[in-house]
């Protein structure tokens, strides 16, 4: 149990760019939550088994170079397009978590050439129909990634009792990237849903069940929206499903692209 | 010497259960405006006008006010409603603001044109003041923290811009795009009212503030770093290609004077009770350091002294740290607030000394005394009021000459403290044209 993966660099659009890749099967591009990318996770070491998984920091994250000209997730997946062309990555599974997902549609709205399916789980960047995608900046960055898993216990199971100081780091730090691409609106992007409907490769919605993070409703209209797909819910999951419910995530996951 | 009177006006409602040490948790933008009362609110704010006038009748050079949105400590949201009111009831004193939140103005030009009318109403008497704001402003206003420093000196630059020279121009920067920049009103004083800079924390703003030569005024911080952040304002002045002095040098503090050492005292405890600042040690009031220091919004490495260790544990959560952190910008009880100078409380016979203790280390040539607020009275104020102008201003001005502590108003640089050196030349080569074409037309 448990891949060593490669640690790598590669320039885009003038921009340094950190990935981890490990495993072998298809390609898939894990996009990671608001909070950053937390590393390779015993969730990336579980899609391992069955992709050729490649964990970039998105750019301004981590140890990413920061756009500085970045005002909106669209950015970001319009790099994350030009990231797939410099790794010359073809059949590509996008699967993006939280606001990697959010940056995983628009890059689907605009480019599918080396997509083949999308993957979005809790993903923001549709204004739900009925309440409120939750405000990390009106709470204490612990206290949001612990409201980000449906119970205490997952939490912990997932970052221990006293998360690592360079976890909180990361969610401090990563709050200012995501306040610099959608500080106003909060989370969505009016224009994305509409362009939803121009997605032409399979789409697969997995939710959480107790995510109290984005609403359910969102994941709804990303079904409603995306042409070809189908929309999971997984029980005793909330905002973080892939690493509450990892072998559950997996396997839908596994289904979706062998299916 | 400039003295000036500043009250942070605080919604005082003893009904509320907030005011005082005691009663409802006070958390910072959690408090329900539910329990706002606009008659009490209607009461407050022309007592605080009141106090105003009073303070000019006493002596006092400037009246300032402060801004502050969404808590019940400063009532001062629309400040500049405040200083328009003032600049007509009053007749002789500076109405000084610091300051406007430049970064959460989505249309600075807009306020621009407020402050212009607000210098002619007053026949220029303006001192306009621009602050970056805490998160707090931030939040309530919903302006991007990332870009908070990015927009104060965009919004600056447009705003002086407005003011010093002729429109229409287009303006196109960053955050702020207008097609056609030509407020019809324009500020008394030519080419602006001067602007005062005040501050706790950022280094950034002290070296803007030095490379602008905008008098930097330190609200209510320790002695010590106020005195190392003064330093700092010098060696950016030096590095400016000028040599900085009192003029460019602000204090605020508080100050309270009273009939007799025991009222002085009692009546002094009261700064940290109410909602004045809820949130100083006695107040049991809860700072959400989290939306204090958003992130983005203020260096989290490049701090002054006053505030470096205290701020970023804060921020950061880390409670551990701040047992050890030095209180730099004078929270703490009352007796530590009162040891370090931070309160200077007693009759005038023994807070001259102690505002002369003051004047003697940091060396300003603007001071402003803070008092009236907390949970202090109409009558607390005004007994000091008249103590302050029948005893105390007169001791600080023989104080200021001794000491040779000058204003921005007592020295004829040739250029003031309060304008940028590009400013004052493009304004220089506008009268020099002016007087050629006079001098054309004559001919």
């Amino acid at each position: 149990m448990g891949i060593n993966p490669s640690e790598t660099q590669v320039e885009v659009a003038g921009l340094s760019v950190r990935y981890f890749r490990g495993g072998s099967g298809p390609v898939a591009l894990k996009l990671h939550h608001s909070t950053g990318n937390p590393g390779w996770m015993a969730s990336d070491d579980a899609l391992a088994e069955k992709f050729d998984l490649i964990v970039p920091d998105l750019p301004g994250y981590n140890q990413s170079d920061r756009p500085v000209w970045a005002r909106s997730v669209r950015d970001i997946a319009i790099l994350m397009k030009r990231f797939i062309e410099e790794l010359q990555l073809k059949n590509v599974t996008l699967i993006g978590c939280g606001l990697g997902g959010w940056v995983a549609a628009e890059l689907a709205t605009m480019y599918d050439t080396e997509l083949s399916n999308l993957v979005v789980s809790g993903a923001p960047g549709i204004k739900p129909n009925e309440g409120f995608i939750e405000d990390q900046i009106m709470m204490d960055w612990e206290e949001y990634v612990q409201l980000s898993f449906s119970s205490a216990e997952n939490y912990l199971e997932t970052y221990g009792e006293d998360a690592a100081e360079v976890y909180k780091e990361l969610w401090d730090y990563s709050r200012e990237m995501t306040a610099r691409l959608t500080w106003k609106p909060w989370m969505y992007n009016k224009s994305l849903e509409p362009l939803l409907k121009l997605v032409n490769i399979p789409s697969l919605i997995i939710w959480g069940a107790e995510d109290r993070i984005t609403p359910i409703i969102c994941g709804e209209q990303y079904r409603d929206a995306l042409p070809n797909s189908s929309l999971q819910v997984i029980e005793n999951a909330g905002h973080c499903v892939e690493h509450e419910e990892t072998g559950k995530f997996v396997e839908l996951v596994s289904e979706f692209i062998g299916r | 010497m400039f003295v000036g009177y500043f009250t942070e006006r605080p919604y005082q409602d003893k009904s509320s259960g907030y005011f005082g040490a005691t009663g409802r948790d006070l958390t910072d933008l959690s408090m329900s405006n539910r329990d706002y009362d606009p008659k009490l609110g209607a009461d407050l704010y022309n007592r605080y006008l009141d106090e105003k006038v009073f303070a000019e009748e006493m002596g006092f050079d400037g009246l300032m006010l402060n801004e502050h949105h969404s808590t019940p400590f400063c009532m001062g949201g629309v400040m500049n409603v405040e200083a328009s009111i003032l600049a007509r009831i009053t007749q002789r004193a500076k109405i000084v603001l610091l300051g406007n939140v430049l970064p959460i103005w989505e249309d600075p030009l807009w306020l621009a044109e407020e402050l212009a009318e607000i210098d002619m109403i007053s026949r220029g008497r303006l001192v306009t003041g621009w602050v970056r704001g805490t998160g707090r402003e931030s939040v309530a206003h919903n302006a991007p923290p990332p870009f908070n420093w990015e927009r104060f000196q965009e919004a600056h630059d447009l705003v002086v811009k407005a003011w010093s020279q002729p429109g229409p121009f287009r303006w196109e920067s960053d955050h702020y795009q207008f097609r056609y920049v030509n407020p019809w009103s324009r500020p008394y004083q030519n080419p602006h009212p001067p602007i005062w800079i005040p501050g706790v924390m950022s280094r950034n703003t002290v070296k803007w503030a030095a490379e602008h030569r905008y008098p930097y005024v330190m609200l209510a911080t320790e002695l010590g770093p106020t005195v190392e952040s003064f330093k700092y304002y010098e060696e950016c002045a030096r590095e400016a290609g000028y040599e900085a002095g009192t003029q460019h040098r602000g204090y605020l503090w508080k100050v309270h004077v009273d009939e007799t050492e025991e009222l002085a005292e009692a009546t002094a405890r009261k700064y940290i009770q109410g909602p004045s600042n809820p949130f100083l040690e006695g107040n049991q009031g809860n700072v959400r350091s989290f939306i204090q220091n958003l992130p983005g919004l203020t260096s989290r490495t490049n701090l002054l002294p006053t505030s470096q260790v205290a701020s970023a544990a804060r921020a950061r959560g880390k409670t551990d740290q701040l047992k050890d952190a030095p209180k730099s910008d004078m929270r703490g009880t009352f007796e530590e607030q009162s040891d370090k100078m931070g309160i200077v409380y007693g009759t005038p016979k023994t807070v001259i000394p102690k505002i002369r203790h003051v004047l003697e280390t940091l060396r300003p040539g603007s001071i402003i005394f803070w008092d009236g607020d907390g949970a202090m009275d109409h009558d607390d104020a005004m007994r000091s009021l008249r103590l302050f102008g029948s005893d105390v201003l007169p001791a600080v001005r023989e104080m200021g000459k001794e000491l040779e502590l000058d204003s921005p108003f007592d020295v004829d640089d040739e250029i003031p403290a309060g304008y940028s050196p590009e400013v004052v030349a493009a304004a220089k080569a506008a009268e020099a044209r002016a007087a050629a074409q006079a001098d054309a037309a004559g001919a």
